[in-house]
């Protein structure tokens, strides 16, 4: 049967994600609605504003079906930027109304190193890459805390920047726009969808 | 340990938040209430400027950058992006604006332009730079001078959607025949479109602008932002139609799910229910002054 990953298209860095997926022969759906949840494999939450998809996630009823897919059917999620905010279990400088999914002990703090003037591009170490990978940061979060499980996979600055914990992955920075694949394609090898 | 070698204010870096902000809508705000407002919405950004375009068309004078202490006033109550306003070619006041640490800078045609010949060099910033354009020529002229995003000018102020999608059709319909385009046309088209070979060449082999491409001006319902997005722009962004509207907030709520859902027209009947007026409309043909002639 082939697999299906999502990417969540609320809002954001959504068609990049799509994009490097269908570059790895990868089956992919823009996801909307909790129907369209109900029938991937595996799920991308992108990069973008965390307020404004928490929000709509709420309004248009696919939060709680998103909540149990994750703990549930233990679905295969990667969150970049506002994914990773999305996906921690606990927001800092965030909104109060702002939803978060723990899906990982993790506490993010939205913005964390300043505002626009502040995103900048680096080179990574990354655990299982054999060569550096280009890491964009755009208004992005901090990591602040991770629970024992969590393994960091990339550091800035003695700060984790790439977390693993089970079926997880979740980076602070945008290897969407890259022009990468290797994170993408670490991540669904350890969700089994893809071989190598 | 040393520290992390970071760059900063890089092409890659300024488009990036472009990218982040599709699918979403940016919305004018004349004060931090306003803001608040747009932020429970669900707005992706903030464009913090001293009267919005239906209220500058109203009054008239020259309309300038917005008062920093605004601004500050802004960013103190979102946390979401806040983008400002410099005139045409001012580039003193995107100095100032950059050191007010804003997020986006649109060198914009809703104020009184400052330099009749020169646009600013928007390279020299670090902070990202969108533009106005009303057709694809314009657009590359504007990206060789540094934008990271374009956004359509339409006719700000006015309520009335069709000359955005006049720009935005304009924008679109010739990248699609670049695209069918032999590599001999190429050079052609460059002349005809004054524009930058090279920007016409890579437009020719990826088929998209090299920045995001938004909407903006006369924009007022959740339908006008799914008509401009299935057309092709990635986002948009709405002036006087949601702080003229009879009630704002749920106007502002019902033009973000549209961005969301602008391909489902069953969820635009429930998000287009129940708004009260929309912004009462001009027709361009009456207008004393087009906003979008400004710039060139």
């Amino acid at each position: 049967m082939s697999r299906t990953v999502g990417v969540l298209a609320l809002q954001g860095a959504f068609a990049a994600h799509s994009a490097v997926l269908r570059s790895l022969g990868i089956d992919t759906v823009e996801v909307r609605t909790a129907e369209q949840l109900a029938c991937v494999d595996a799920l991308v939450l992108p990069g973008g504003e965390s307020t404004t998809m928490s929000m709509l996630l709420e309004r248009f009823g696919v939060l709680e079906p998103l909540r149990s897919r994750i703990h549930d059917d233990r679905l295969p999620v990667l969150g970049t930027c506002a994914g990773l905010i999305l996906l921690a279990d606990e927001i800092l400088d965030g909104r109060a109304d702002q939803h978060c999914l723990k899906a990982l002990p993790l506490s993010a703090r939205r913005n964390g190193y300043g505002r626009q003037l502040a995103s900048f591009e680096t080179d990574l170490d990354i655990i299982g890459l054999d060569a550096p990978f280009h890491g964009i940061f755009i208004r992005a979060p901090i990591v602040e805390r991770i629970g024992d499980a969590v393994e960091v996979l990339a550091e800035v600055d003695g700060q984790p920047v790439l977390c693993r914990y089970e079926g997880v992955t979740v980076a602070s920075f945008h290897p969407e726009l890259a022009g990468d694949a290797r994170l993408h394609r670490q991540w669904l090898s350890d969700a089994g969808l893809i071989t190598g | 340990m040393t520290e992390t070698n970071r760059a900063t204010g890089s092409p890659l870096v300024k488009r990036g938040l472009a990218e982040m902000l599709k699918g979403g809508v940016i919305m004018d705000v004349v004060n931090p209430e306003q803001a608040r407002v747009a932020e429970d919405a669900g707005a992706v950004a903030v464009m913090a400027l001293e009267r919005v375009p239906s209220d500058i068309r109203k009054d008239g004078g020259v309309s300038r950058m917005s008062d920093p202490e605004m601004i500050s006033g802004i960013q103190a109550t979102v946390s979401i992006p806040v983008m400002a306003k410099a005139r045409i070619g001012h580039f003193a006041e995107a100095q100032i604006l950059q050191a007010l640490d804003v997020d986006y800078i649109d060198e914009s045609e809703v104020l009184t332009p400052a330099d009749e010949t020169h646009h600013i060099d928007k390279w020299a910033f670090d902070v990202p730079f969108v533009c106005g354009a009303t057709n694809l020529g314009e657009a590359l002229r504007r990206i060789s001078e540094g934008a990271c995003m374009i956004r359509s000018k339409g006719e700000a102020g006015t309520g009335n959607v069709v000359e955005a999608v006049r720009h935005i059709r304009s924008i679109v319909g010739d990248i699609k025949k670049i695209g069918q385009a032999d590599e001999a046309e190429l050079f052609e088209w460059a002349k005809q479109l004054r524009a930058p070979l090279p920007l016409v060449q890579e437009i020719a082999e990826t088929g998209e602008l090299p920045v995001p491409l938004f909407c903006a001006g006369g924009l007022s319902t959740p339908a006008d932002a799914s008509l401009v997005m299935q057309l092709g722009a990635q986002a948009v962004f709405v002036g006087s139609g949601i702080f003229k509207s009879d009630e704002p907030a749920k106007m502002a709520a019902a033009i973000v799910e549209a961005a969301t859902h602008y391909q489902d027209p069953d969820i635009l009947v429930k998000v287009s229910t129940g708004l009260g007026d929309a912004m009462k409309g001009l027709e361009i043909a009456t207008l004393e002054t087009k906003l979008a002639e400004r710039g060139w």
